[in-house]
């Protein structure tokens, strides 16, 4: 018999006792820029409002690609479709409704999505809106470092899917989204602001007090805008990047330590196409080379601040000299692809070989042509120590930031978008209030222990790398030809990646 | 024949008329609002009743909720009729089991719903429901509950039947320590909850 699951029930009487919480922001602060920070045009309806301020189920605030994600997901699913959302962002990118020319050369932000990424967006309908622009599936990747000593293969065949991921512009994924959801019938109002304060009013009810307790609104959560708009909202989702303002309005910490790299980021011209990614551990850190079609290619370039000061500022000349030194000699000879020799311990693991296991190692493509500038991020390790709070969620940056080693980041984000939309569905589904403390805290048991393997296991890898040390780097050789020629462990990582299996080991 | 109603909208109860008897704070009136129903919560106590309409203010979608100080036979006085009657760990606290159902029994339409849950009158239930959760746990205050007025399910059927009332379906209620998660289950031997329709007549 399929049961579903109740919550206890206690016959006790619980009292709704509560104080009055006020937090404010300095009206001075600047927040700058973080990338959640983006405008959309506002369509003015009036929704349910108590003394003229209107009331919404959902308030996103950030309308990146995390929090447009969520607000997609709402709209696409039966349970939440009803819901009232406002979403919140100053950016004027979003504002400006031209289209993105196919001629253009790709913005050199962009994202690697995986395959479980690319289902979640198809659930929604939003993959459509995807393909209508530039769009490039690899599947095969391969990845070696600077000594020369060994490289490991991977391949989509592998675990017999067809793509191992897509790299997407992130203004691409992000207009997508919004379109998709403009063309459902969701409530939705867009306010092209930043959120200044949030106020999360508990009335008193034992003192029996004053006006706040008998306003319907009473305990709702009240946001305060800058350009002098109030909105009430029983949920606000902090989808508002790395320097989340909603985090720090809620009072939630975070643990992590900024990495002594910055990270270099263009787009690319080559000599010819291919399907592969690429990805070279250099002394300084490792760069990546993307594919985005067209003989276009996005290139992340990880070094300590002082280089990437130095490589942004150097002219377009020098700079294709130094990419393609990275990618190719000048720092250690060809792996080779020996195999080992005659069986041995390994053999009969080797029964089950992926086909990647007997492709050579392969040259990367000579880089050409500069076709963006250059731009340099810092990177840092960030972990919220809670994702929730009363009537608060964070999803996305706001909640963790990664080392874009592995191409992780913006997947984590959407996982918790769909993580949180499917709770919230739940909630709906039995009439809970949707801000309630226990219903967020399933989207943080579920997010936090997928969030923080990954976490560790990118921080590992960069860690690792960072070290130029003989026996570490005959030990990683070591590591990249297991895991080259250890099928059940190239696949269990291929998995793991590829966002089809939530946890490394135990799924 | 009713019309079908959609189990997985927003919204099942939309149009339907629900009493809470015995409601406490509204911790079951107020998701059955949210639903859709248009729910009336009534409460033998009346500092209840002032909580769960304080509560129930704050959020437009219960404050529609009608709190009443009263009981079931008073209700049935006033002739009082809903499509579902629900009685959630009350009927282990009344005086006499048999006519509160009867009263509920009054209450419903007929071809009406009719949920009761309430505690097992098994060896199971002393040692779970009163010792661990009154004693050990403190989950609940001391002589909350008194063993001798716990009902097994079969009793409450008979009663239930005497009262017109056909019982279509029952469950029970079983907490996992180790998760903390209520669920459930087909073992009603110690928190369990019975589902019946007012006989058409």
């Amino acid at each position: 018999m399929n049961r579903a699951i109740v919550r206890r029930i206690t016959p006790s009487i619980r009292t709704w006792r509560s104080t009055l919480k006020t937090f404010c922001s300095d009206t001075s602060e600047k927040l700058h820029g973080s990338h959640g920070d983006k405008a959309v045009t506002v369509k003015s309806s009036s929704l349910d409002s108590t003394d003229n301020v209107p009331q919404y189920d959902v308030a996103i605030v950030g309308g990146g690609m995390v929090g447009m994600a969520l607000a997609c997901s709402l709209a696409s699913m039966p349970l939440t479709k009803h819901l009232n959302v406002a979403i919140i962002d100053s950016n004027p990118a979003l504002l400006a409704r031209d289209s993105i020319k196919k001629e253009d050369a790709p913005d050199p932000r962009v994202s690697t999505v995986t395959p479980a990424t690319i289902s979640f967006f198809k659930g929604m309908g939003a993959w459509q809106y995807v393909q209508l622009h530039r769009h490039a599936f690899f599947d095969r990747m391969q990845v070696w470092d600077y000594t020369g000593l060994a490289y490991t293969r991977y391949s989509a065949r592998d675990v017999g899917k067809a793509v191992l991921g897509c790299v997407v512009e992130n203004k691409v994924l992000q207009r997508s989204l919004l379109s998709c959801m403009e063309d459902s019938d969701v409530k939705k109002k867009i306010y092209p602001s930043r959120l200044n304060s949030m106020t999360l009013h508990k009335s008193s009810l034992i003192s029996g007090t004053d006006s706040i307790s008998s306003k319907p609104s009473g305990s709702l959560a009240k946001l305060n805008l800058s350009n002098g708009d109030c909105l009430y909202a029983k949920l606000v989702v902090g989808a508002d990047g790395s320097k989340s303002h909603v985090r720090n309005l809620a009072g939630i910490s975070t643990t992590g330590w900024k990495y002594p790299q910055n990270a270099i980021i263009c787009t690319v011209e080559h000599t010819e196409d291919s399907r592969c990614a690429w990805q070279r551990f250099l002394r300084t850190g490792p760069i990546a080379l993307l594919p985005m079609g067209d003989n276009y290619s996005n290139i992340v370039w990880t070094m300590d601040p002082q280089q990437a000061a130095d490589r942004r500022s150097m002219n377009e000349t020098d700079f294709l000299k130094a990419v393609n030194d990275a990618l190719d000699d000048g720092h250690g000879p060809h792996p080779q692809s020996e195999r080992m020799g005659g069986g041995g311990i390994l053999a009969w693991l080797r029964s089950d070989e992926t086909s990647s296991a007997s492709e050579p190692f392969e040259v990367p493509p000579r880089i050409t042509k500069l076709a963006s500038d250059r731009m340099v991020f810092p990177l840092s390790l960030m972990h919220a120590n809670n994702y929730v709070s009363k009537r608060v969620v964070l999803i996305g940056d706001a909640a963790h930031t990664v080392h874009p080693l592995a191409g992780q980041g913006v997947n984590l984000g959407f996982g918790d978008a769909n993580s949180l939309s499917k709770v919230i569905a739940e909630g709906v589904a039995v009439g809970s209030d949707i801000g309630e403390m226990t219903l967020l805290k399933r989207y943080e048991s579920e997010r936090k222990a997928a969030n923080i393997a990954m976490m560790a296991i990118l921080d590992g890898f960069q860690k690792a790398y960072s070290i130029d040390f003989g026996p570490l780097n005959v030990l990683r050789a070591a590591a990249f030809h297991g895991v080259n020629y250890i099928s059940p462990l190239k696949k269990n990582i291929i998995s793991y990646a590829s966002g089809e299996q939530r946890l490394p080991i135990f799924t | 024949m009713s019309p079908f109603r959609d189990p997985y909208s927003a919204k099942p109860f939309e149009g339907l008329k629900f009493v809470d008897v015995g409601c406490g704070g509204g911790i079951l009136s107020e998701p059955l609002a949210r639903m859709g129903a248009t729910v009336t919560g009534i409460d033998a106590v009346e500092k209840n009743i002032n909580i769960a309409q304080l509560h129930a203010d704050l959020d437009p979608g219960t404050s529609s909720i009608e709190y009443l100080c009263t009981t079931a036979e008073k209700l049935v006085e006033e002739q009082r009729k809903f499509d579902a009657v629900l009685a959630l760990e009350v009927i282990e606290h009344v005086a006499e089991p048999a006519e509160f159902c009867k009263s509920l029994s009054a209450l419903t339409v007929s071809g009406g719903a009719n949920v009761i849950s309430t505690i097992n009158r098994s060896m199971r239930a002393y040692a779970t429901a009163i010792v661990v959760a009154e004693y050990l746990l403190h989950w609940l205050p001391k002589g909350t509950h008194e063993w001798s007025s716990f009902l097994t399910p079969e009793e409450l059927v008979l009663i239930l039947q005497r009262a017109s009332i056909s019982v279509q379906e029952m469950a029970g209620f079983v907490y996992n320590p180790l998760t903390g998660k209520w669920s459930l289950s087909d073992d009603i031997s110690v928190n369990f909850i019975a589902y019946g329709t007012k006989n058409t007549e």
